[in-house]
């Protein structure tokens, strides 16, 4: 018993032991898995979901690891496949200058109100 | 089935009561008495009574399990534990929508009873426009939403509820969401009545100022509920999503926020007296704008409600009906104060305030337009587009450093004008917290810079207001408590992030995992059977690098009505960490797909908000004691 | 008036928002991906259903005709019912039926096969999803329409009904 228990654990060290140097790979693996979306759940990334589509694309994205794709690379297929809709981190092109950059401009614009509230002939009181 | 009866029709009497006291209200605006008419009162009283009774009356439906009742039928079932079947009374849509007109007549009620010093015109218009806003409801839950519809054949059984929400985090977090998340509908309807009588002043404020704290108060609990919840059941080890949903109860939590630093210099000043009502106003309608993302079908969730586009216009119209309303009044009305008074110094008090509202508004615009931007392009150009938490994190994380070094700076301030008191103990704190910060941060990650900044930021305020403690300056402590409370979120937050560790792998029961010096050792597993499920619960043994054991149980849960597995997760927590294990099935395997994380700090985010809510439960009670 | 003005922006803005909303109701919320452009199919090596051999796409697709991809399963309940639909268009002679088995039991499908039919000139196995996603597909039944220039120009998700296999004889004339 204590044979196969020495057999068992070495077995799995080995198996896992590419794992430790993996480290990276799986925190990487972590975070792409975070942005991608799942596509048959409501709402769910596929980190966060165990369905069929969810393991799939576990399985994918970590064969495209293994064959050396960088994350952006990663993303660009999916997005190939599925369209923007799959990725949650929103690209900046044509379709989202406007989100990305409309808070922005509304923050200099409060900023410029505050300006004119602040910094007047008056400044003594 | 009596019940049905019963409660159906208390909610036509309410409503058909609604126009009644509309009227009666009216009349009694312009008499001639100095105080309101006391039929006002006892009519707005009968009005919560109709509501409780309905309420109560879906309640013991569900208790009864009265599957002639379709709201029943569809969310619950025999086998559910009791307090489940009660809960899910507001779990659903229906109810939750009586859950909305219980704590609109509530608190309208309770506005009436507690302000009595205030002028009558102000007190009857604030009902009035209460009104408007019940009747709605009212309106819209007898015509699309009736929670006490009837079914003909009684069905024997129930369709039962997503055992993911019978959960006892859930079952109160909407209770006490709507006490906030309803509750700015006073603040709304106040400031509505106070602009037509121009009565936006100082007084004004110190009224308004305990409505504002009680709504904010329940929010941020309720919020905090919310997230409790789906951390313990939801995702693995996650507490906010940035799903639409949570967008949606964050926005008004903004906007109540930046109101109630704008009070606090409307109380002393008559100024930003514009801002302040439009900021109430964007604060309902805000929770309002959630109600129709949420129930219309038009976001995609995790957690939105039946999707039913006839709803959705319903909401949509009376929303745009309450905005139109509201603009008008504001407009029509307003009168802008001596312009003289409108202009501050730079370096005071008020200005800080300004500047707390800038990153407010600039933080609720990155949620607000987040959440709605897909809708909006789907519509023009028909494209999708996904808006997740990277989105979020990257346009709000930066902003956050000035924010919480103006809010370490900013309460020190005077009013009107000042110079900061005690510069060099300010920026002898400030290096501590960067050297501090430095020493932790660099053994921990590799995104030095921007950590560094951001945690220094943090312990900065954190400092500051823990010396403010120390010193016991306790003429402003509610604000100092609530600020440190902000400054241990955040530090709970990134440093949760930061230090937090999972390992994912497969294994077999009897198997060994060992990693890092630490080991997993599968046990056992047994199966147990409960009222409306079977689970199967595994004996997990981790042992960490100190050769300590700890015992955890994750479970999987075969529910039979509907059949849905669930996987819940066995969570240890410390002071110091959590220890989070979960367990899915894996597909014909006789291996168990584990996740084990080590989350540190996690009960400090949740301490961090109830201290939040302590210090603004604090200011509430304040002006009491002063007295 | 600064008043005025602001009040046109806001009544403007609303407006906007208001028709905003009240179209994006209609909309459907489940997500179909559209074929802009004509991908090209995916270069794959897959399992054949019967022999276990493994098959290159280049051999699956080799022939000079219309094809169409179904991604079915036997645990699959809408497969069923589009599956008479397949069979009738299996006898069609200007196309070619490739079945991809998704994430299924080698059992239970052949004998979904024995009892209702085999429509497919090409049986292939897809038991980790991974090759449905090549197509850009993720649930089932999906099922994709490639041309003679071996190019996907159509996509149907959900199982087919009359009025898609009407659509799909006119495409393959």
């Amino acid at each position: 018993m204590k044979i196969l228990k020495i057999f068992i654990i070495l077995f799995l060290s080995i198996g896992f032991s590419h794992l430790k140097s993996d480290e990276k790979n799986d925190v990487l693996k972590s975070k792409i898995l975070k942005n991608i979306r799942c596509l048959i759940c409501q709402g769910q990334s596929v980190y966060d979901s165990e369905s069929e589509f969810a393991s799939s694309i576990k399985l994918i994205v970590d064969r495209k690891i293994e064959e050396g794709l960088k994350e952006e690379q990663i993303y660009k297929f999916l997005r190939e496949k599925y369209g923007d809709w799959v990725i949650y981190n929103p690209q900046l092109n044509k379709n989202t200058y406007v989100l990305w950059l409309l808070p922005l401009l509304l923050f200099l614009f409060g900023g410029a109100i505050i300006y004119k509230k602040t910094i007047s002939k008056n400044n003594k009181i | 089935m009596l019940a049905n009866q019963i409660g159906y029709y208390s909610l036509i009497l309410g409503l058909l009561l609604s126009v009644f006291l509309c009227g009666v209200s009216i009349k009694d605006l312009n008499s001639n008495n100095k105080q309101i008419n006391q039929n006002v009162l006892s009519l707005s009283f009968l009005q919560l009574v109709f509501v409780i009774v309905s309420f109560l009356s879906l309640i013991l439906s569900f208790i009864n399990s009265d599957f002639s009742n379709e709201t029943v039928f569809n969310n619950s079932h025999t086998t559910k534990p009791l307090f489940y079947k009660i809960s899910g009374t507001w779990g659903n849509h229906e109810g939750s929508l009586l859950l909305w007109l219980l704590v609109l007549t509530l608190f309208i009620f309770l506005f009436l009873i507690k302000s009595k010093e205030q002028p009558k015109k102000y007190r009857i218009l604030t009902l009035l426009f209460q009104q408007i806003i019940i009747i709605g409801f009212f309106l819209f839950v007898l015509m699309t939403s009736n929670p006490f519809n009837y079914l003909f054949p009684i069905p024997n059984e129930g369709l039962g509820l997503n055992p993911i929400l019978q959960d006892p985090a859930l079952a109160i977090h909407p209770p006490i969401l709507y006490l906030g998340y309803v509750g700015t509908s006073i603040i709304f309807s106040s400031s509505l009545a106070a602009v037509t009588q121009n009565y936006i002043s100082k007084e004004w404020s110190q009224h308004i100022k305990k409505w504002v704290l009680l709504s904010w108060i329940f929010l941020t609990i309720g919020i905090m509920l919310g997230s409790i919840w789906a951390y313990y059941e939801l995702g693995w080890g996650g507490f906010w999503f940035w799903d639409p949903v949570e967008n949606v109860s964050l926005m008004p939590w903004l906007t109540l926020t930046a109101l109630l630093h704008c009070i606090l210099v409307l109380e002393r000043r008559a100024t930003l007296t514009s801002w302040v009502v439009i900021l109430s106003i964007t604060t309902f309608t805000l929770s309002m704008c959630g109600t129709f993302l949420v129930r219309s079908g038009i976001l995609n969730s995790v957690h939105t409600f039946a999707n039913d586009p006839a709803r959705g216009i319903f909401i949509l119209i009376f929303l745009f009906i309450l905005i139109a309303l509201s603009l008008g009044i504001f407009f029509f009305f307003h009168k802008e104060n001596n312009k003289d008074s409108n202009n501050f110094f730079w370096l005071s008090r008020e200005t800080s305030i300004l500047i707390n509202n800038w990153f407010m508004m600039y933080f609720l615009s990155v949620v607000l337009i987040g959440t709605v931007y897909p809708i909006f392009l789907d519509v023009i150009s028909s494209e999708k587009i996904s808006v997740g938490p990277p989105f979020y994190q990257k346009l709000i994380a930066p902003f956050l450093i000035p924010f919480l070094l103006f809010m370490s700076v900013g309460p020190r301030l005077k009013w009107i004008k000042s110079k900061i008191e005690n510069k060099k103990s300010l920026i002898i704190t400030f290096i501590i917290s960067v050297m501090l910060t430095f020493f932790i941060v660099k053994n921990l990650t590799t995104d030095l810079l921007f950590y560094t900044i951001l945690i220094s930021a943090a312990f900065f305020l954190f400092f500051t207001t823990l010396k403010e403690l120390f010193i016991k300056k306790f003429n402003n402590i509610s604000q100092t408590v609530a600020h440190f409370g902000f400054s241990l979120l955040i530090l709970s937050i990134l440093f949760n992030n930061i230090l937090s560790s999972e390992i994912i792998t497969n294994i077999k029961i009897g198997e060994k995992y060992s990693y890092d010096k630490s080991e997993i050792f599968f046990k056992k597993i047994e199966e147990r059977k409960e009222s409306n499920f079977n689970s199967i619960i595994a004996y997990f043994e981790i042992k960490d690098e100190k050769g300590k054991i700890i015992e955890l149980n994750p479970e999987i849960r075969i529910y039979d009505q509907p059949v849905i597995i669930t996987s819940e997760a066995d969570i240890k927590t410390t002071l110091l960490e959590d220890k989070f294990l979960v367990m899915n099935l894996v597909k014909g395997n006789e291996y168990f797909n584990i996740r084990y994380q080590v989350k540190p700090f996690m009960i400090w985010i949740w301490i961090s908000i109830l201290l939040l809510s302590l210090g603004g439960s604090m200011s509430l009670f304040k002006k009491r004691y002063e007295k | 008036m600064k008043n005025k003005s602001s009040l046109f922006i806001i009544i403007t803005v609303l407006s906007f928002c208001f028709v905003i909303f009240y179209k994006g109701l209609n909309n459907s919320n489940t997500y179909a991906p559209k074929i802009k452009d004509k991908k090209n199919i995916p270069i794959f090596e897959a399992k054949d259903f019967n022999s276990s051999a493994y098959l290159n796409s280049e051999k699956i697709f080799e022939e000079d005709t219309f094809y169409i991809v179904n991604i079915w399963a036997s645990w699959c309940v809408p497969c069923r019912t589009e599956h008479p639909l397949l069979m009738e268009l299996s006898k069609n002679q200007s196309v070619k039926l490739i079945g991809l088995n998704y994430r299924d039991n080698s059992n239970n499908a052949k004998k979904f096969i024995n009892e209702f039919g085999n429509p497919y000139s090409q049986l292939i196995v897809d038991n980790e999803g991974t090759l449905s996603v090549e197509f850009g597909a993720y649930g089932v039944p999906e099922t994709f329409i490639i041309d003679k220039n071996k190019k996907i120009i159509r996509k149907f998700i959900g199982p087919i009904n009359k009025e898609i296999v009407e659509e799909i004889k006119l495409i393959i004339k």
